[in-house]
């Protein structure tokens, strides 16, 4: 083989390949719909494997981000008779905004108090948006309007699976293309050694907010694409337990891996669907698995994979 | 003018004053070596000089301009680098991509850029990698540029984060025991590696316990113990002070040495 | 008007304290659970609420299967300590060497299991005890207390004191210190520092069982009320400053006031929003938890 490809690539094709293999096959619209709700997860976790993978900064309110996308998505078309793409694209923009007034004080904490700092910002969120019931629905949640394009109207299950596909792979690019730059080098350096990094000239605190709104922006757009696909959204996508489904995914696939993200999000999103049988047992199946990959398989299933298929090819 | 301009520096952690009343000057395109017992206040004084730790008093001047209080960035900004006696490595990422990092100052910090892989960002890229790869090869770590650095072995690490410190294009070079841990041979490299860094213009503040190293490569030797400066000059009058050999090994050694100074 | 009579402010001032002071009593016991453990492994429990869930359902359950309360009460602590025993082994021992992200995540994999299970052995609905002295209220300077109040409040003041006591005056008890101190040391002057870490999971257990007994009679319980106990209990610990257990019974304490009377007197739809604003303002501006305050050193 002459052609050699460097790991983004690789990355790269193995996204469009998890993306468009299945969308070709796939024997029914219940399919379509989980493989949506696949790309959106992962997506969301890619932002959160930026801020913790890459650069070390804990969160256990990232479903806070995601569901100010969910939710700008619904709100403003419902108040105010946007369109319900402008909505979605003023959602992202405005949890970017919040992750940039609040991460730097936020983000001068580490490790146990920079997760319950980040929990207690999503518990603000979702406590807002439970108790705002004339704009929210409260508990209930409200309706999202459609999005049109051209006329035509999004909503079948194969539209939104290429359409999340499409997202998820201009999020993979996205994140691969600033890993592999000034910027990606600078939030992996401190993840290492801030003190290191200083010294070569990193303003670490520029560069957790940089990495804390960028994380913030793929939540956004995937609660965003989460909300325009299902039609309806409950406070239920910032609860501290999607947040811990989030960090769950990213663990599980792998912190430092971008498909890693991926994996871990078809694993959490596709089991319990797999296990519907025991819907009963859902948290607790959800418990047992988290404890066991952690036990033993800590490093994520995709380094832990690549590990053991480098170890075989170089004996 | 020196390059490095030390006065009245002091610092204290919970009242213990770790530095006291130090001053020195290190003129541009020397090897300055620092040089003192277990618990001087060495690596303390980089920290101060690097921008780690905040001075309490004194000041600090680089190349005539005030630059006490400044942080670690913007002090390697004006051109100020170091390394580290404890590695301070980026152990997952390769050997390639901690040099890289060392450029960083000199790159473009336009995230969108970097987003969309521009072809600007492109040619940055490239050339960034030329010139860390040029770094890597200055220590002979260009073989090993797409290891991770965190699976090297020792001496090779400590080349790595002099590498890395170049790559920044330090006009002022602090480090702190480049030759710790290493074998006869490794040190026989640093050796040979410092004197080319000096001879490229670039000055070096040195901390290091190998005397061999110190008295053989040094312009001018200053001698800390206790927080405070000892004595400063020329490494063959340091070496046959009594009063460092005394901080040394202690009164009884210091003067068997002094009286037989082959062994000095 | 009527309404704003001086005797009716001090009434309402002091129902809102003294059930402040009831619920920050369990916060305060979750909080100090959480610190045991904390200090003697650096586990950050996420299912310390779990406990006191557990603690409540299985006293309703054995008392429903016709055992006196006491014994149902002593039961259900013994079926927690029991379980915290099980966490330690199955869970933490294996996983030892994780760093902290790892652990955060496998205590919340455990509360995860714990409240999954609830269901399946307990069931959904909300249970009651009956008060341990009747529930007849009690007025106190114009207010209207549940005896039950008491219970509450002394049965804390009792937990921590009997702690304190225990980890000053008794061998065990100054292992588990010098554990806390500096498990290294500890392990060389030849603690087996696993067997302390279990001890404290054991005893953070029953700790939350018997705060979970003691409130059920005035909050009610069910499978679920876990999740949120071990947020807030772990914002009452960052409150008074991690690893430091009296800061933390302070911790939940105030927080437990601040809720009660933010509730009161603000809103009582964002009652809960109260506790992590607060959480949030401290750790912005003293780090370092409020019992430390004075020390916090930035360089």
């Amino acid at each position: 083989m002459a052609l050699k490809l460097s790991p983004a690539v690789l990355i790269l094709i193995a996204t469009v390949l998890i993306v468009v293999l299945p969308g070709l096959v796939l024997p029914s619209p219940y399919y379509y719909r989980v493989g949506a709700l696949v790309f959106i997860s992962a997506l969301a976790v890619i932002g959160l494997n930026l801020l913790m993978g890459y650069a070390g900064q804990v969160s256990l309110g990232h479903a806070g981000f995601f569901a100010i996308g969910a939710y700008g998505t619904a709100i403003l078309p419902a108040q105010l008779g946007w369109p319900p793409l402008l909505a979605a694209a003023t959602g992202v923009v405005l949890a970017a905004a919040l992750a940039f007034a609040i991460g730097r004080p936020i983000l001068r904490l580490r490790g146990q108090h920079l997760a319950v700092a980040t929990l207690g910002i999503g518990m603000l969120i979702t406590m807002v948006l439970n108790a705002e019931v004339a704009i929210t629905g409260g508990p209930d949640g409200m309706a999202v309007a459609r999005a049109t394009v051209f006329g035509f109207k999004l909503r079948a299950p194969e539209t939104w699976y290429w359409i999340s596909g499409g997202l998820l792979i201009l999020g993979v690019v996205a994140a691969l293309n600033l890993l592999n730059s000034p910027t990606g080098r600078a939030l992996r350096a401190l993840h290492d050694s801030e003190v290191a990094a200083e010294v070569l000239g990193i303003d670490v605190t520029r560069y957790k907010l940089v990495v804390f709104v960028a994380a913030s922006v793929y939540a956004a757009v995937a609660g965003a694409a989460l909300a325009l696909f299902s039609g309806h959204v409950t406070p239920d996508v910032g609860s501290f337990l999607r947040s811990v489904e989030f960090v769950t995914m990213a663990v599980i696939g792998g912190l430092g891996s971008i498909l890693g993200s991926i994996v871990g999000a078809a694993v959490l999103v596709i089991l319990p669907q797999v296990l519907t049988v025991f819907q009963e047992y859902e948290t607790l199946v959800l418990g047992v698995m988290i404890i066991l990959f952690m036990i033993f398989l800590r490093g994520g299933i995709v380094p832990g994979l690549a590990a053991r298929l480098t170890a075989r090819l170089t004996p | 003018m020196s390059i490095l301009a030390v006065d009245g520096l002091g610092i204290a952690f919970g009242g213990i004053r770790a530095l006291d009343a130090v001053s020195f000057a290190v003129p541009r395109g020397m090897i300055f070596s620092i040089i003192g017992p277990n618990g001087a206040g060495k690596t303390t004084l980089f920290n101060v000089i690097s921008g780690i730790y905040r001075t309490t008093d004194g000041t600090l001047a680089v190349d005539g301009l005030d630059v006490t209080g400044l942080r670690p960035a913007t002090l390697a900004s004006l051109g100020l680098s170091r390394t580290f006696q404890n590695l301070q490595l980026f152990t997952r990422m390769t050997v390639l991509e901690n040099a890289m990092t060392g450029r960083h100052r000199h790159e473009s910090r336009a995230i969108l850029g970097h987003l969309v892989r521009s072809p600007a960002t492109r040619a940055q890229e490239r050339r960034s990698r030329e010139l860390a790869m040029a770094c890597l090869a200055r220590v002979g770590l260009d073989g090993e540029a797409g290891r991770l650095a965190g699976a090297l072995p020792y001496g090779a690490m400590k080349r790595l984060e002099i590498a890395r410190a170049l790559a920044t294009e330090p006009r002022l070079l602090l480090l702190d025991e480049p030759a710790a841990g290493c074998n006869a041979a490794e040190t026989e490299e640093i050796d040979r590696l410092l004197v080319d860094i000096a001879a490229s213009g670039i000055t070096i503040v040195l901390i290091e316990h190998d005397m061999k190293l110190v008295m053989g490569i040094s312009h001018r030797v200053l001698v800390l113990v206790e927080g405070r400066v000892l004595t400063e000059g020329e490494p063959h009058e340091v070496a046959r002070d009594p009063r460092v050999i005394e901080a040394y090994l202690g009164r009884d050694a210091a003067h068997r040495l002094v009286e037989a100074p082959s062994y000095a | 008007m009527d309404d704003l009579s001086g005797s009716n402010v001090m009434a309402d001032f002091v129902q809102f304290a003294m059930s402040g002071l009831t619920v920050g009593a369990v916060y305060a016991l979750v909080a100090l659970g959480f610190t045991l453990i904390y200090n003697a492994s650096s586990v950050v429990n996420f299912a310390q609420g779990e406990f006191v869930m557990l603690g409540g359902m299985a006293t309703v359950f054995l008392a429903a299967l016709g055992l006196p309360i006491p014994l149902a009460a002593l039961a259900a602590v013994a079926v927690a300590v029991v379980t915290g025993l099980l966490v330690h082994t199955l869970v933490i021992e294996p996983a030892r060497g994780a760093n902290a992200v790892t652990l955060i995540i496998l205590t919340i994999g455990v509360s995860l299991v714990l409240r999954g299970a609830a269901p399946l052995v307990f069931d959904k609905q909300f249970h009651k005890l009956p008060g341990f002295s009747g529930e007849e209220p009690v007025s106190l300077l114009g207010a209207l207390v549940q005896p039950q109040a008491f219970w509450v409040v002394g049965g804390t003041a009792v937990i921590v004191l009997a702690l304190k006591v225990f980890l000053a005056h008794t061998l065990f008890g100054k292992a588990v210190l010098a554990t806390a101190a500096d498990r290294m040391a500890a392990r060389l002057s030849g603690i087996n520092t696993s067997v302390i870490v279990g001890f404290c999971f054991a005893m953070s257990a029953a700790i939350g069982a018997i705060a979970g007994i003691l409130v059920t009679p005035i909050t009610l319980t069910s499978y679920d009320v876990g999740v949120i106990l071990s947020l807030k209990g772990f914002a009452a610990a960052v409150l008074g400053g991690i690893g430091n257990p009296l800061g933390a019974v302070a911790g939940g304490l105030l927080l437990g006031l601040l809720e009660s009377f933010a509730a009161g007197y603000l809103s009582s739809t964002y009652k809960d929003a109260v506790a992590f604003a607060i959480l949030i303002a401290v750790l912005i501006v003293m780090p370092g938890g409020l019992a430390r305050v004075k020390h916090v050193e930035r360089v």
